[in-house]
């Protein structure tokens, strides 16, 4: 079929326009991060010099090495356990016969309509009561429980697009289920492990209710979305500090990002998909 | 100190579900030559250590709340049971209903506003293959990868009184406070909600416009179609599912905007931003209302189920 010349240059022009909007506010926060200085060159300002100066600053008066640290404590314990739990259960639920296992399914798949608004009051005050409010077992925890809906509705759904005759295969030179698993069935699924794991990161980094409601008094704790939130109660016109504090909270997941995209998108759309 | 001992009970409990597998292993090979398919009851062993978490921090919270929301509790002294008391009160205090309108009206901006935009630009773009869309997609699907503090962030300062917007409209004297202005707050949250989504619709609408076979255009074409008739013969079918998934996830990112809400407005001025996941936070931490917090948990909830339902339903025309 042919297109025409305009066509495709409706097209570009489309697609650009939104591409500099979207971009637009990020771009903002590393001009105004990097302080880039300018001068006028026939009314147009060129760049002319940048320092890390507010980055620094931000850095230092923000604490973000410790909230960054805290952060990452709680992302790779949290991806760790989930992604572990969510394959052992995602297998199950996806290869084994069991009688139950959709209602056990369904169960799981409930947790990803359920929003953290509904669940954070009364867990707060259950964690109170075991005294895990304002730590890191209270923080984690919910977050391991809340990745597992997605985790375990991911994994079997690849679980269940394996040919049976691989699982037949294994089993027929003498594999049990738990080698299946880990020595045929992970590593053939590596792609869909990937893209579990990306996604919980940056469920986890990114969370902030839970972390207000549950780190909200111990400052050392806090993570790096909530320490940004309380630096920007803090400076509240210091655009440069504030944009570099936006930065250092949002670069990690963006690096991952431009990486991996693939994974992010193929996995934040199909989670709305059921089956 | 709670650092390292904070995960073990987890590690435990799944290094214990792993041993106790082995052993169930062993114990039934001897009589294991079960068909392919047939039920396994060392299944239930593998689901067990991730149904005990998430029955201990995702269900029992859910539950406890539904019985929460029966109370009239301040969090401290003993509760009053109510019946649905809160319930009524969130649908009929004047407060808390205003606060539901608001999160209608950012469905809007959050929703309707982004698919409405995506989805006719979309039809627009699908009689051509595009090169360079990885490109594109990745730029676009960026807002969404961004923490929301961070997207709060950066719109206060776009927002400020000297900032971008401002200087651009202050030009033709339309600059204001946008996000302490009464009647602007909350269209100019939506706005960032538009921003936010408008990304993740355009990259869903693309994917599924290169899903549909050319032929169908081609057939339309040599049917005589003008690209109004090939819009609502070929593109709109084609793309249902898409639009029902878009509409399902930027309704449901409207109604769950606590983190927008709180780190640019903080529910003001007055209470013109106001929305019900902030009113969860401030029922149940400012007013000491917690039986009445959990009962707007749970509406919220009841709302995303009854959109996730309703929408696949009416857009996909199922049942």
């Amino acid at each position: 079929m042919t297109t025409s010349r305009a066509e495709r240059a409706f097209n570009y022009t489309v697609l650009a326009i939104f591409s500099v909007i979207a971009a637009f506010p990020l771009l903002g926060v590393v001009w105004l991060g990097l302080r880039v200085r300018t001068t006028d060159v026939m009314g147009i300002p060129v760049p002319t010099g940048a320092s890390f100066g507010a980055i620094a600053e931000a850095w230092q008066r923000g604490h973000f090495a410790t909230y960054l640290t805290n952060s990452a404590f709680v992302v790779v314990v949290v991806v760790l356990v989930a992604v572990l739990l969510s394959i052992l259960a995602g297998y199950a639920l996806g290869t084994m016969d069991l009688p139950g296992g959709n209602a056990l399914f369904y169960l799981f798949l409930l947790g990803l309509m359920v929003p953290t608004e509904a669940l954070v009051i009364p867990l707060f005050f259950d964690l109170r009561s075991f005294g895990l409010d304002n730590s890191f077992p209270g923080l984690i925890l919910p977050q391991i429980a809340q990745s597992l809906s997605f985790g375990t509705f991911w994994m079997r759904a690849y679980f269940r697009s394996v040919p049976g005759s691989l699982i037949e295969a294994a089993r027929m030179d003498g594999a049990g289920s738990w080698t299946t698993l880990w020595r045929v069935l992970v590593p053939v699924g590596r792609p869909a492990v990937v893209t579990m794991i990306v996604l919980i990161f940056m469920w986890t980094w990114n969370e902030f209710l839970l972390a207000l409601v549950i780190m909200g008094s111990r400052e050392d704790l806090r993570t790096a979305p909530l320490g940004l939130s309380f630096f920007q109660g803090q400076f509240v016109s210091d655009y440069d500090l504030l944009a570099a504090g936006a930065g250092i909270v949002a670069l990690p997941v963006m690096v991952v990002y431009v990486f991996l995209q693939r994974h992010f998108i193929a996995g934040m759309l199909s989670g709305a998909l059921k089956e | 100190m709670s650092a390292t001992t904070g995960p073990r009970p987890d590690e435990e409990s799944a290094a214990r579900a792993t041993t106790a597998t082995a052993s169930v292993r062993e114990a039934a090979r001897p009589s294991g030559a079960r068909p392919p398919g047939a039920p396994r009851r060392i299944g239930y062993l593998y689901v067990l250590p991730a149904l005990l978490v998430y029955a201990a921090f995702l269900l029992w919270p859910l539950l406890h709340g539904a019985w929460i929301s029966l109370y009239a509790w301040d969090g401290l002294s003993v509760g009053t049971f109510v019946g649905l008391a809160n319930y009524v009160e969130v649908f009929t205090d004047e407060e808390l209903r205003a606060s539901l309108g608001h999160a209608l009206f950012l469905v809007l901006f959050y929703a309707v506003l982004p698919c409405l935009i995506g989805f006719v630009l979309v039809a627009a773009m699908s009689r051509a293959r595009v090169r360079g869309l990885t490109f594109f997609r990745t730029v676009l699907f960026l807002p969404q990868v961004v923490a929301m503090v961070a997207v709060a962030v950066i719109w206060k300062w776009i927002y400020a009184a000297d900032g971008p917007l401002n200087a651009v409209l202050g030009l033709v004297g339309l600059d204001r406070a946008w996000l302490g202005d009464f009647t602007f707050a909350l269209p100019a949250i939506g706005l960032i909600g538009t921003w936010v989504e408008i990304g993740l619709v355009m990259v869903l609408f693309m994917a599924g416009v290169q899903k549909i076979p050319m032929e169908l255009y081609d057939a339309a074409r040599v049917d005589g179609a003008g690209p109004v008739r090939e819009f609502l013969t070929v593109t709109l079918p084609g793309l249902r599912r898409e639009l029902s998934v878009a509409l399902t996830l930027t309704t449901v990112a409207a109604l769950r905007n606590f983190d927008l809400v709180w780190n640019t407005t903080g529910g003001g001025p007055g209470t013109n931003t106001r929305v019900p996941a902030y009113q969860v936070y401030n029922q149940a931490f400012s007013e000491g209302e917690v039986g009445l917090a959990c009962a707007i948990g749970l509406v919220i909830a009841a709302g995303v189920f009854a959109f996730n339902v309703g929408l696949t339903r009416l857009v996909e025309g199922r049942r």
